[in-house]
C-alpha cells in the first residue's frame, strides 16, 4: 500500500529540509520512496509543495488530485489551495500561520477569513501553532521540524529513529534544537 | 550503496561512474543542479559554467575530440541556442563519448515555452534516451556513453522537470576510470567543408539504420505483458504516471531508447493488444511512428498535447473523471505570484522605470522579468535569453521612422544574460547606432537559477578564483561611449541616469551594480559593498498618512493595515535597502536606532 504525504507552504519556509528528513528516514526504514518538488520561480515567495510517496513499490513521484493521505500546510491559506489533492477521509495538519501575498500586503484585499472552519468542517483537521512554539524555542526556523514531528505522529511512523536521521542531516550546532522541535511537534498531535 | 537522489543528482552520479572528465553547462531550470552536483567531484571531473549553451556544447565536443568522456547539460530552450553545433557534430561523430542532457518542461514551471526536444533528436539524427526516474537517469547516462562510443555519435538524454526534480532510491557504484584517448588528426571527420560533410551525411544515415536495429534489441525498450485488451506505450515520467493509473491491469511497451524508435517491437506489441494508448507528454512523437507503422491508437485525440500527463490527467482522459476530491470554496484562495525579494536590487530601478510615460521596456530572462508585474508594470516584452537589447534595438529603429513618435525603448538584462547572448545584442546596438537605452542589472550573480557564478563574479563553478570581467570596460570596448554605473537602491541616481540616457540620440548603457540579497557574498563583495544589509527601517505610525506610496515599491516586508490606514515594515524581513525611505513623501520612514 503506497502512502502519500503532501507538504505545502511558501518558498523559504523549509519544506525542502522537512521532506529531506522525511524521505531519508523512510528509505532507511526500508520503504521504497519517491519525492517530487518543483523548484524555480516559486522560490521567490510563491506557493511550494513537497510530495512524498512511500510503500513497498512506488511508481509515480507525483501525488494526484484526491491522492494524499495527509496534507501538511506550513501556511494556512496553502492548506486550502492544495485541499483538492487530499483523499476524502484524509487528514490535514495546519500551521496556524499567515504569510500574505503581495495583493494582501498592499491592502488591496484582506487575508481570507474562516479557512480553518472551512477545512475542519470537511476533514479531520489538526491546527498547531508551530510558529509560536518555534519562537519559544528561540529559533523561528525550526517551525518546519515541528511540523515534521506532527506529520510523523499523524502517519504512525514513530517507529523510525528520527533522532538519528536529524543527527545525520542537520548541521551539528542545530541538532539539539531540531530534536527538541521534532518532539514538540509529535506531542502536539 | 543506496542513495536518495533527484534525477539531476543521479545524472551527476552517472557521469561520475561513467568516467566523465569534462562537463559544461549554462544554468537553467530544471537542469541547473546537474553541473552543480558534477562540480562536487573536484578530483575527477573538470566542471565549468559556460557563458551559454552553445559554448557549453562546443566545449564538451572539444573535450570529446581531445579524448575525454564529456557532457553538456541544458534546459530545453538552451538546446535552441546550442542547435547550430548540435546538427553538425551529428555528422562528425565523436572521439570519446559525449552526452548532451536536455531538461524539458512539460507544464512550464519556469520557462517561456514548452517545446518537446525529442524532436531535436530526430531532426539532428542522433540517438536519444528518456529516463523515467532517478535510477534510470543514472543508468542511462552510463549506457548513453557506451552507445555513443559504439556508434560514433553524440547522444541526447531527454529529461523532464519531474524526472530532474523528483527523488528516488538509486543504487550507486564506483567510478570506472576511462583513460583519455589519443587525439588523431582527421580532417575527413572533423572539418565540415561541403566535400567532407557530403560523405559524412551518408554515414549519418548508415549509423541511424544501425541504431534502428539496436533500438529493437536493446533492453531499454521492453514489454510488460499483462492483460492484452489494452496496451500502453509510454516513455519518461509519463510511464510512471500511467503505471500509477493502470497498475498490472494492462500491458506496456516501455520506451527508454526513443530515437530511432523500435519499429519491430512496436509492431509486435500492437499485434498482441486490442487497443493501444500512447501516453507521452507534449508532442505526438511516438504516436506518429505508431501510425506510420499502420496501427490505429489513442494518442493526442484522447490525451492533452500540453502540460504534464500526471495520473489525474490520464484518469480524466481515459475514464472521464479523476479521483474523488473534497469539495470546497476555492474563491477564498488568493493567488501567490512570485515577487522581487525584500532587498532585491531590481526594486529601486523598476520603481523609477515604471513611473515613466512613453517608454517601451524590452525585457529579458531573469528575476527582473518580474518587473512586468504589479506594482511596477515596467516590462513590455520577454522572449528569450539575450533578446531584450536586440528586440529593443529593432523596435527603436522603427519608432524613429515616424517623426516625433516620442517613443523610447529601454532594454533590460542581467549580468549573466549579458555574458550569455546579451553582449551580441549590444554590439548590434552599437554597430547600427540606435538610441535605445540598454540597462545591465548587475546583481553580481546568476540569480534566478539559484546563485551560480558567472564571468562577472570572479569565481568558477568549482570555486577557483578567476578573472572578473569588467562589464563597463566591455561596453566601452564595443563602441558605446555613453556608460554610467549606479547603485540601483539610490533612486536619485536611477532617475538621473534614465534622464541622461533618454536625452541622448545615440546608444547608451546604464549599469546598476548591487548584489542579489540572497547571494553568499565573496570577500570582494564585502569589501566593495561595505554597508550592505546592515540597517533596518521602520515607519513612525504617528507620521504615516496612509498614502501608500511605500506600498508601490512592491516590497514584501511592507504591509498596509486597511483599518488603521497605516503601513508597517516587518523588521525581521527588512534588510535596509532604503527604497521605501526615499519614496515616503512625509518623512515617516526612518532608520531604526537613529
Amino acid at each position: 500500500m503506497v502512502k502519500s504525504i503532501l507538504l505545502v507552504g511558501v518558498g523559504g519556509q523549509g519544506t525542502i529540509l522537512a521532506s529531506k528528513l522525511l524521505t531519508t528516514g523512510l528509505m532507511e526504514a526500508g520503504y521504497d520512496v519517491k519525492m517530487s518538488e518543483i523548484h524555480g520561480m516559486s522560490q521567490r515567495g510563491g506557493s511550494v509543495s513537497s510530495q512524498v510517496r512511500y510503500g513497498e513499490k512506488v511508481e509515480s513521484a507525483v501525488i494526484e488530485l484526491g491522492g494524499a493521505d495527509i496534507l501538511v500546510a506550513f501556511e494556512k491559506m496553502e492548506a486550502l489551495r492544495w485541499l483538492e489533492f487530499l483523499k476524502p477521509g484524509g487528514k490535514v495538519v495546519i500551521n496556524n500561520y499567515e504569510i500574505s501575498p503581495i495583493s494582501i500586503l498592499s491592502g488591496k484585499i484582506d487575508y481570507p477569513q474562516g479557512i480553518i472552519e472551512e477545512i475542519s468542517e470537511k476533514v479531520d483537521t489538526v491546527v498547531i501553532d508551530a510558529a509560536g512554539h518555534a519562537k519559544d524555542m528561540g529559533n523561528s526556523k525550526v517551525m518546519n521540524v515541528i511540523l515534521l514531528g506532527a506529520t510523523i505522529k499523524s502517519m504512525g511512523l514513530d517507529h523510525i529513529d528520527w533522532e538519528k536521521i536529524i543527527e545525520g542531516n542537520v548541521k551539528q550546532q542545530f541538532v539539539d534544537i531540531n530534536k527538541k522541535a521534532f518532539k514538540c511537534g509529535a506531542n502536539l498531535v | 550503496m543506496k542513495k536518495l537522489l533527484t534525477g539531476n543528482e543521479a545524472v551527476a552520479q552517472g557521469a561520475y561512474e561513467a568516467g566523465v572528465k569534462y562537463a559544461s553547462a549554462y544554468p537553467g531550470t530544471p537542469s541547473t543542479e546537474i553541473l552543480e552536483n558534477i562540480a562536487k567531484y573536484t578530483e575527477d571531473i573538470l566542471a565549468e559554467w559556460a557563458t551559454n549553451e552553445k559554448v557549453a556544447l562546443e566545449s564538451a565536443m572539444g573535450a570529446s575530440v581531445a579524448g575525454a568522456r564529456s557532457m553538456a547539460a541544458m534546459k530545453h530552450v538552451g538546446v535552441n541556442v546550442a542547435a547550430d553545433p548540435l546538427f553538425t557534430i551529428s555528422y562528425t561523430g565523436i572521439n570519446a563519448g559525449m552526452v548532451i542532457v536536455t531538461a524539458d518542461e512539460p507544464g512550464q514551471y519556469s520557462s517561456q515555452n514548452e517545446q518537446d526536444n525529442r524532436n531535436y533528436a530526430k531532426f539532428a539524427k542522433i540517438p536519444m534516451l528518456e529516463p523515467s526516474d532517478s535510477q534510470e537517469s543514472k543508468d542511462m547516462i552510463k549506457t548513453a556513453f557506451e552507445i555513443g562510443e559504439t556508434y560514433d555519435t553524440p547522444v541526447l538524454v531527454r529529461m523532464t522537470t519531474r524526472v530532474c526534480h523528483s527523488k528516488g532510491i538509486v543504487h550507486c557504484c564506483e567510478r570506472k576510470e576511462v583513460q583519455i584517448k589519443d587525439y588523431k588528426k582527421d580532417v575527413m571527420k572533423y572539418v565540415c567543408v561541403p566535400a567532407v560533410s557530403k560523405r559524412l551525411r551518408v554515414k549519418v544515415e548508415e549509423r541511424m539504420q544501425k541504431l534502428s536495429d539496436f533500438s529493437d534489441v536493446t533492453e531499454l525498450n521492453y514489454f510488460e505483458w499483462n492483460d492484452k485488451k489494452i496496451g500502453v506505450i509510454a516513455s519518461g515520467a509519463a510511464f510512471t504516471f500511467a503505471k500509477e493509473v493502470f497498475g498490472d491491469s494492462v500491458s506496456y511497451l516501455k520506451l527508454g531508447f526513443t530515437n530511432p524508435l523500435p519499429a519491430e517491437k512496436i509492431r509486435e506489441f500492437a499485434g498482441n493488444v486490442d487497443k493501444i494508448y500512447v501516453i507521452e507528454e507534449n508532442d505526438p512523437y511516438i504516436e506518429e511512428q505508431v501510425r506510420i507503422l499502420g496501427f490505429d491508437c489513442f494518442g493526442k485525440n484522447l490525451f492533452p498535447s500540453y502540460g504534464e500527463l500526471t495520473s489525474d490527467v490520464i484518469r480524466k482522459s481515459v475514464f472521464g473523471e479523476a479521483n474523488k476530491t473534497i469539495e470546497y470554496d476555492r474563491k477564498k484562495v488568493v493567488p501567490r505570484p512570485p515577487t522581487l525579494c525584500v532587498g532585491c536590487p531590481h526594486r529601486g530601478f523598476f520603481y523609477q522605470l515604471g513611473k515613466r510615460k512613453d517608454i517601451i521596456v524590452s525585457g529579458d530572462i531573469g528575476c527582473y522579468t518580474l518587473g512586468f508585474a504589479e506594482p511596477y508594470n515596467a516590462v513590455d516584452l520577454t522572449i528569450c535569453m539575450g533578446a531584450g537589447a536586440s528586440m529593443g534595438h529593432g523596435a527603436q529603429q522603427v519608432f524613429d521612422m515616424k517623426k516625433d513618435s516620442g517613443k523610447r525603448v529601454v532594454s533590460v538584462m542581467g549580468d549573466s544574460t549579458f555574458f550569455h547572448t546579451g553582449i551580441n545584442s549590444l554590439i548590434n546596438v552599437s554597430y547600427n547606432r540606435s538610441n535605445a537605452v540598454t540597462v545591465i542589472l548587475d546583481n553580481r550573480v546568476t540569480g534566478m537559477t539559484g546563485h551560480q557564478d558567472n564571468p562577472g563574479t570572479g569565481y568558477t563553478l568549482q570555486g577557483k578564483k578567476t578573472v572578473e570581467l569588467n562589464i563597463e570596460k566591455l561596453v566601452r570596448a564595443i563602441g558605446i561611449e555613453n556608460v554610467v554605473q549606479i547603485n540601483p537602491n539610490d533612486l536619485t541616481s536611477v532617475k538621473a541616469a534614465l534622464d541622461w540616457a533618454l536625452s541622448l540620440d545615440e546608444p547608451s548603457v546604464i549599469i546598476t551594480r548591487w548584489p542579489c540579497v540572497l547571494k553568499k557574498l565573496s570577500l570582494q563583495d564585502k569589501e566593495e559593498f561595505k554597508e550592505i544589509f546592515q540597517d533596518k527601517y521602520s515607519i513612525d505610525q504617528n507620521k504615516c498618512t496612509g498614502c501608500k506610496v511605500c506600498i508601490k515599491t512592491g516590497c514584501p516586508a511592507i504591509s498596509f493595515d486597511n483599518a488603521a490606514k497605516k503601513a508597517t515594515i516587518d523588521l525581521e524581513q527588512c534588510v535596509g535597502c532604503s527604497v521605501c525611505f526615499q519614496v515616503c513623501p512625509v518623512g515617516a520612514i526612518g532608520k531604526v536606532g537613529t
